[in-house]
C-alpha cells in the first residue's frame, strides 16, 4: 500500500511551522515503561507517563542527561517497545501493533550505530531502506532504484554511490544511513544521537538538512540528542528528560529556563536569546 | 551500480549447473577402474537413448558412481546452503554445520534412532533433523553472554559441543554391538560409500523443502546480518525469520548427517569461496551454495575414491583437509 507523499511541498519561507494546518501526526499520550526487574543485563528504569505531539514537517528533539530515559522513549515510538500505559499513535494506529512491515514503511530509525557482517556498497546500504515494499523474492524494481538514487540525491551523497560504506568519512556515513531512512518513505523519522561522531559543521550541516527535509518531505522528525545548541537553534518543540521523568515539553524558549537546566544538567549556565529568538545555552564562567 | 535481479541470479546459477554437469562426468569417469572418455560418453549416450550398454559400464557408472554421486550432490547442497543460513542467523561468517555440533547432534539423534527404531528406514532422518535442532539450541544458548550473541564464545561452544557428542557417539558404538550401525568413521567424519536406508527421492524432496525455505527469507536475511534490531526497523519479522532458518538448516544438516554421518566444513568453504565471487546477497549466495555444495562435494568425493585407490578416504577427510586450515585462517583474519 503506498502512502502518498508529496516531494515538493514548497518551504514557504515560514519559520514557525507549528502555525501550519497540518493535523496531528505522532500523538503520544501518557505513555510509559518499565523495564522489568529479571532483566539482569541493565538496572530496573522506568519511564513516566510522558505526553507530547507531533505534526508533520515539525521536528522534535529529545533532551537530557545519561540515563534520563530517551532511548526507551525513541524505541516507544519506533514501537519495538510497547508503552506498559497509554499510547503512541502514529496517524491514529498504535505503532506498537503495526505489523513490522508495515511500521517500516511509517518509521523509519536512524540509529546510532550499525555494524556491518560484511562489506557493502552504498547503493546496496540504501536499497535496503526499500525492503518494506518488496515482494517476495525480494528483488528490487526500477522504481525501487530510483527513489534510491533521489534519496541519495537528498542527501547530497550521489557521488558516494559505488563507495564501500567501510570508507566513508563520519559524516558522509551519517548522510548514507539517512538516505536509507528516506528510501523508506516513512511519515516519521526517528534518530538516536546522529550528531554523535560529527565535527561541528557536520552537525550543523545535518540538523540544517533534517529540517529541510521535514519542510519539503513533510516528515514528522524526532531527534534524540545531546547537544542543547542544536536543539535550541533547529528543533520546533523540545522534550526534557531527567532520570525517566519528563519534566518540560515546549517550543526551545520556552524549555531553556536557567534554573531548570542547571538543575537538570547539574552545572552552572547561562541562557541567551540569539536575534532569531532561539535560545543558545553557555556554560557560566567560574568565577 | 549493478543492482541483483532475477535475471541475474538465473543466469548465475544457469551456468553453475553446467559446472556441476561437468563434476558429474569427471566424477562418472575417475575411479579405482578409470573409463576413457569416450567410453564414458557412448555408454552415456546409449543410455540416454534406452540402447544396451556393456554390463561392466552397467555396473560401474549406473550401479555403483552415480548413486554416490547423486548423494554427494544431495549432502554437498543442503551442507552448504545449512552453512550460509546458520552464518546469517547466528551473524557469524564462520558458522558450520559440523564446527557448530549441529552435525555431531545430528549423528547422535540418528545413531540413537537406529538403535531403537532399526527398521523404520525415515527414522533416522527424522531423528537426526531432531538431534540437529536440540544441538542448535544448546549452542545458541552457550554461545550468549550478557544476552549477546558471542561471536568468540558461540565457536567455542559449538566447538565443545561437538567434542562431547562425539565422545557421546564414541561410547555408543563401542557398547553397542550392533550390526546395522555403520563405523564410527561414517558418523564422526563423513562418508559416501554407504548406500542411503531412504529413497534418494524422498531426501531430494526434504532438501529441495529445506532449502526452498531458507531462500524465502534471503532478502530479509541479507538485513539480518546488519542486527537484529536494526532488521526489525526495516520491517523484517526477525523471531519469524529466525524459526524458519533455524527449523530449515537443522533439517538440511539432519538430511545430510543422517545419510552421510558429519561431513564438515562444506557449509564454511562453498559459502565462503562464492561471496568472494558473487558477493554477500542472500538472494543470490543461496541458490549459488547449493549448486556449489554439490559441485565442491561431488570433486571431493571423486578425490577421496582415487587419491589412495584402490583404498578409499572418507569424504569428511577430504573437506577437512581443505576446510580446517580455511577456518583458521577466517578465524585470524577476523580478530585482526
Amino acid at each position: 500500500m503506498g502512502i502518498p507523499q508529496t516531494n515538493s511541498v514548497p518551504d514557504a519561507g515560514s519559520t514557525r511551522v507549528l502555525a501550519a494546518p497540518d493535523e496531528v501526526r505522532l500523538s503520544v499520550e501518557q505513555a510509559s515503561y518499565a523495564y522489568g526487574a529479571g532483566r539482569r543485563e541493565a538496572p530496573p528504569f522506568a519511564l513516566a507517563p510522558v505526553s507530547f505531539q507531533v505534526r508533520p514537517r515539525e521536528l522534535l528533539a529529545i533532551v537530557g542527561p545519561n540515563a534520563s530515559g530517551k532511548s526507551t522513549l525513541l524505541r516507544l515510538l519506533a514501537g519495538t517497545l510497547a508503552p506498559l500505559s497509554g499510547r503512541v499513535q502514529l496517524d491514529g494506529h498504535e505503532v506498537s501493533r503495526l505489523p513490522a512491515r508495515l511500521r517500516a514503511r511509517r518509521i523509519a530509525l536512524v540509529a546510532q550505530e550499525s555494524a556491518l557482517l560484511f562489506p557493502l556498497r552504498v547503493w546496496e546500504y540504501v536499497l535496503q531502506g526499500r525492503r518494506p515494499y518488496g515482494r517476495w523474492p525480494g528483488f528490487e524494481t526500477p522504481d525501487d532504484w530510483a527513489i534510491a538514487a533521489e534519496a541519495l540525491a537528498q542527501v547530497a551523497a550521489d557521488h558516494l554511490r559505488d563507495r564501500w560504506m567501510g570508507e566513508l568519512s563520519g559524516g558522509e556515513k551519517q548522510r548514507v544511513v539517512l538516505a536509507r531512512a528516506l528510501a523508506q518513505q516513512p511519515l516519521l523519522l526517528l534518530l538516536d544521537e546522529p550528531t554523535l561522531h560529527l565535527d561541528l559543521g557536520a552537525q550543523v550541516s545535518l540538523l540544517r538538512r533534517l529540517r529541510r527535509l521535514a519542510r519539503t518531505n513533510r516528515y514528522a522528525v524526532v531527534v534524540v540528542t545531546h547537544e542543547l545548541n542544536l536543539a535550541g537553534a533547529f528543533a520546533d518543540q523540545v522534550v526534557l528528560l531527567q532520570q525517566g521523568k519528563c519534566l518540560r515539553v515546549g517550543t526551545p524558549g520556552e524549555v531553556f529556563e536557567r534554573e531548570l537546566l542547571e538543575q537538570v544538567f547539574g552545572a552552572p549556565l547561562e541562557i541567551e536569546v540569539t536575534p532569531a529568538g532561539r535560545p543558545r545555552v553557555h556554560l557560566r564562567a567560574e568565577p | 551500480m549493478k543492482p541483483l535481479t532475477a535475471r541475474r541470479v538465473l543466469l548465475i546459477c544457469g551456468g553453475m549447473l553446467a559446472a556441476l554437469l561437468v563434476s558429474v562426468l569427471i566424477a562418472l569417469k575417475l575411479g579405482a577402474v578409470p573409463i576413457p572418455a569416450t567410453d564414458l560418453a557412448l555408454s552415456l549416450a546409449r543410455a540416454l537413448v534406452g540402447a544396451e550398454i556393456p554390463a561392466d559400464h552397467q555396473l560401474i557408472i549406473f550401479e555403483m558412481r552415480l548413486p554416490r554421486i547423486l548423494l554427494a550432490i544431495l549432502v554437498g547442497a543442503s551442507l552448504a546452503v545449512a552453512g550460509a543460513g546458520f552464518q546469517a542467523l547466528l551473524r557469524n561468517p564462520l558458522a558450520d554445520p559440523y564446527v557448530l555440533g549441529v552435525s555431531s547432534g545430528a549423528a547422535l539423534g540418528a545413531i540413537v534412532s537406529l538403535v531403537l527404531l532399526p527398521r523404520v528406514a525415515l527414522a533416522s532422518p527424522v531423528a537426526a533433523f531432531l538431534g540437529a535442532v536440540l544441538a542448535t539450541t544448546t549452542v545458541y544458548f552457550l554461545g550468549r553472554r550478557g544476552g549477546q550473541l558471542d561471536s568468540h564464545t558461540l565457536l567455542l561452544a559449538g566447538i565443545i559441543t561437538a567434542s562431547f557428542l562425539s565422545a557421546v557417539i564414541m561410547f555408543l558404538m563401542t557398547t553397542l554391538p550392533s550390526s546395522h550401525l555403520r563405523g564410527m568413521a561414517f558418523w564422526l567424519m563423513g562418508d559416501l560409500s554407504v548406500a542411503p536406508p531412504v529413497s534418494l527421492s524422498v531426501l531430494f524432496v526434504l532438501v529441495a523443502a529445506g532449502a526452498g525455505a531458507i531462500y524465502t527469507t534471503a532478502a530479509d536475511l541479507n538485513l539480518l546480518l546488519a542486527g537484529e534490531l536494526e532488521a526489525l526497523h526495516l520491517g523484517v519479522e526477525v523471531n519469524r525469520v529466525k524459526l524458519v532458518v533455524y527449523l530449515a538448516a537443522s533439517l538440511l544438516t539432519g538430511v545430510a548427517v543422517s545419510v552421510s554421518g558429519a561431513v564438515g566444513y562444506v557449509g564454511l568453504i562453498v559459502p565462503h569461496l562464492l561471496r568472494l565471487v558473487f558477493g554477500h546477497d542472500y538472494r543470490l549466495l543461496i541458490p549459488t551454495a547449493a549448486v556449489g555444495g554439490a559441485i565442491a562435494l561431488v570433486l571431493a568425493d571423486a578425490l577421496a575414491r582415487t587419491i589412495v585407490a584402490p583404498t578409499e578416504l572418507p569424504v569428511g577427510a577430504m573437506t577437512a583437509l581443505a576446510g580446517a586450515p580455511m577456518f583458521i585462517y577466517l578465524l585470524r583474519r577476523r580478530m585482526h
